[in-house]
């Protein structure tokens, strides 16, 4: 990257950690730093509709819809994650070609299951075979955008279905003696005082989420924990002008500061937030708020 | 790797449409000197250097990937990439899962390292799960410690967790020689496995068949073992 850079086994001292920390490899963590901020950023709210649609379905008058809601909760909820990582990953992009390869190949006379092997069609393929590297690595990141969705919006469906439950029935009620429909006391009385009975939950949730992170790399996406792990391993002289024992303690432990100080960030928003949530609410907190203003 | 894949882009662009289809080489990037990723961040090592000439003499347009070694099968299989080319050993195990072309590597010494030459080799012996090298320590008796990566299972020998490790030969003769006197060799070479062969679908027969030719070419006018003798050593095993 420096002119300076040019042979580092000259250097010493912060000349050589300045050249070492802006090999390409290096340049490649940082960037894997937005990957990451960028799918909590397209996640959280996400997750958040498909946790809201989760409860509203779970709550629903009308059956089948009810029993979806149910058992999209009870059955994302029950499988671990790691599983659901590994596997119903590939099956989604499989799903997705299968589609594309009936539309696309209708003509196509070999099995798409010969064995172990899952084949259709080149112009079935997604992305295509001759798609750039960026757009397979962009293909991919969304798949684990939708994939991280569809778990923590299972959670966040449970949170919200609660937090919908613990209105109080008074205001239902009251609401009803105004002549209220059922879906105007939904979305007028109901759904902007649940936040605040959500947000402990939903709060709890952002913060897995952070720290679910890692688990891209089973997706093929290389996330800050794979490159600290690659970049702290012990490297030899044969392959790296920069060679050093195992580092990984070091870039564990900036990790742990890159997390903790996330984490901390986040709950002094999440704060701030429940302050606001919580203003003229019927809650301890609300209660409370007022007296202090009094 | 942006401006790898800028260039391979470049590349593919002016090299005309002939060359349609675009092969991915999958692999792991993390088992020196076979492929690791250089200070660029780009794939390095000895199956990057074979596979670009491969891909040259098949016509190939070709694109590396990294994986996880644990899921880099299954990964193949449903065609996420076309090739693995990571040091795979061709046994009959895999074999039957995918096809594999004849091995670019012949088959190589496997060896012990532990912080002593006299260390016990009946006690904990750390591998790289789903390796050859780990299933044969489960076939000797001794108590087998698995890790994803190859680099933790040395860390696991050096800070006292296994009594020795078992990997192939070229990866450890670097590592024993930089550590200063602290890993030694323990025991004898032990051989395994049939070479290093690149692992395709088993439906792929005309991707196959073309990296076979192109292997059998630079077996032919020697320059496999240039490439070998090139990252493994003056006296390494060559074809």
């Amino acid at each position: 990257m420096f002119n300076s850079c040019t042979d580092p086994s000259a250097l010493e001292g912060l000349s050589w950690l300045l050249c070492y920390l802006t090999t390409g490899k290096h340049l490649s963590m940082y960037w894997a730093v937005g990957t990451v901020l960028l799918l909590l950023a397209i996640t959280a709210p996400v997750a958040l509709v498909f946790g809201f649609g989760g409860a509203s379905a779970a709550r629903s008058r009308f059956l089948p819809l009810r029993w979806f809601g149910k058992a999209y909760i009870s059955v994302v909820r029950g499988v671990p994650d790691i599983a659901f990582f590994m596997f119903f990953v590939i099956a989604l992009d499989q799903a997705f070609e299968l589609v594309r390869h009936k539309i696309k190949c209708p003509g196509w006379d070999q099995d798409i299951w010969q064995g172990n092997d899952f084949v259709v069609c080149t112009a079935a393929k997604l992305p295509l075979g001759t798609a750039p590297q960026w757009v397979h690595e962009t293909y991919g990141f969304f798949l684990a955008v939708l994939t991280f969705s569809i778990v923590f919006g299972a959670f966040a469906a449970n949170v919200l279905y609660g937090a919908m439950q613990a209105v109080p029935r008074a205001q239902i009620e009251t609401a009803e003696a105004y002549g209220m429909t059922h879906r105007q006391s939904f979305w007028r009385i109901m759904v902007p005082q649940m936040w605040v009975y959500a947000l402990p939950g939903l709060s709890n949730l952002w913060m897995v989420l952070i720290k679910a992170t890692p688990l891209l790399f089973l997706l093929g996406v290389e996330d800050i924990v794979y490159w600290a792990r690659e970049l702290g391993g012990s490297k030899t002289t044969q392959f790296t002008d920069y060679p050093h024992p195992d580092w990984r303690m070091w870039y564990f432990l900036a990790l742990l500061i890159f997390y903790l100080g996330f984490t901390r960030v986040s709950e002094v928003a999440l704060d701030k937030i429940m302050k606001r949530l919580t203003k003229g609410q019927a809650t301890m907190g609300g209660e409370a708020q007022r007296k202090a203003a009094a | 790797m942006k401006k790898l894949v800028l260039s391979a882009a470049v590349l593919a662009l002016t090299a005309g449409l002939a060359t349609a289809q675009t092969v991915r080489m999958g692999t792991e990037g993390a088992y020196p000197p076979y492929n690791f990723i250089n200070d660029a961040g780009e794939v390095d090592g000895f199956e990057r250097e074979v596979g670009d000439e491969l891909c040259a003499r098949a016509e190939l347009t070709c694109e590396w990937v990294t994986n996880d070694w644990d899921s880099i099968i299954p990964n193949l299989v449903s065609g996420n990439y076309d090739t693995i080319i990571a040091g795979m050993s061709i046994t009959a195990e895999r074999d039957a899962v995918i096809d594999f072309t004849q091995n670019y590597f012949p088959p190589a010494a496997s060896a012990y390292v532990g912080l002593s030459a006299d260390a016990d080799l009946s006690g904990v012996i750390a591998a790289q799960a789903a390796t050859l090298q780990a299933s044969h320590v489960a076939e000797t008796g001794a108590t087998l410690l698995e890790f994803p990566s190859p680099d933790e299972t040395i860390a696991a020998v050096r800070n006292g967790e296994a009594d020795a490790v078992l990997a192939d030969k070229d990866f450890l003769a670097p590592i024993v020689a930089e550590s200063g006197g602290e890993l030694a060799f323990v025991g004898d070479d032990i051989q395994l496995g049939d070479g290093i062969g690149i692992g395709v679908r088993e439906s792929d027969a005309e991707l196959k068949g073309k990296l076979d030719a192109a292997i059998q070419s630079m077996k032919d006018d020697g320059t496999l073992n240039e490439m070998i003798k090139k990252w493994f050593g003056e006296e390494s095993l060559v074809f």
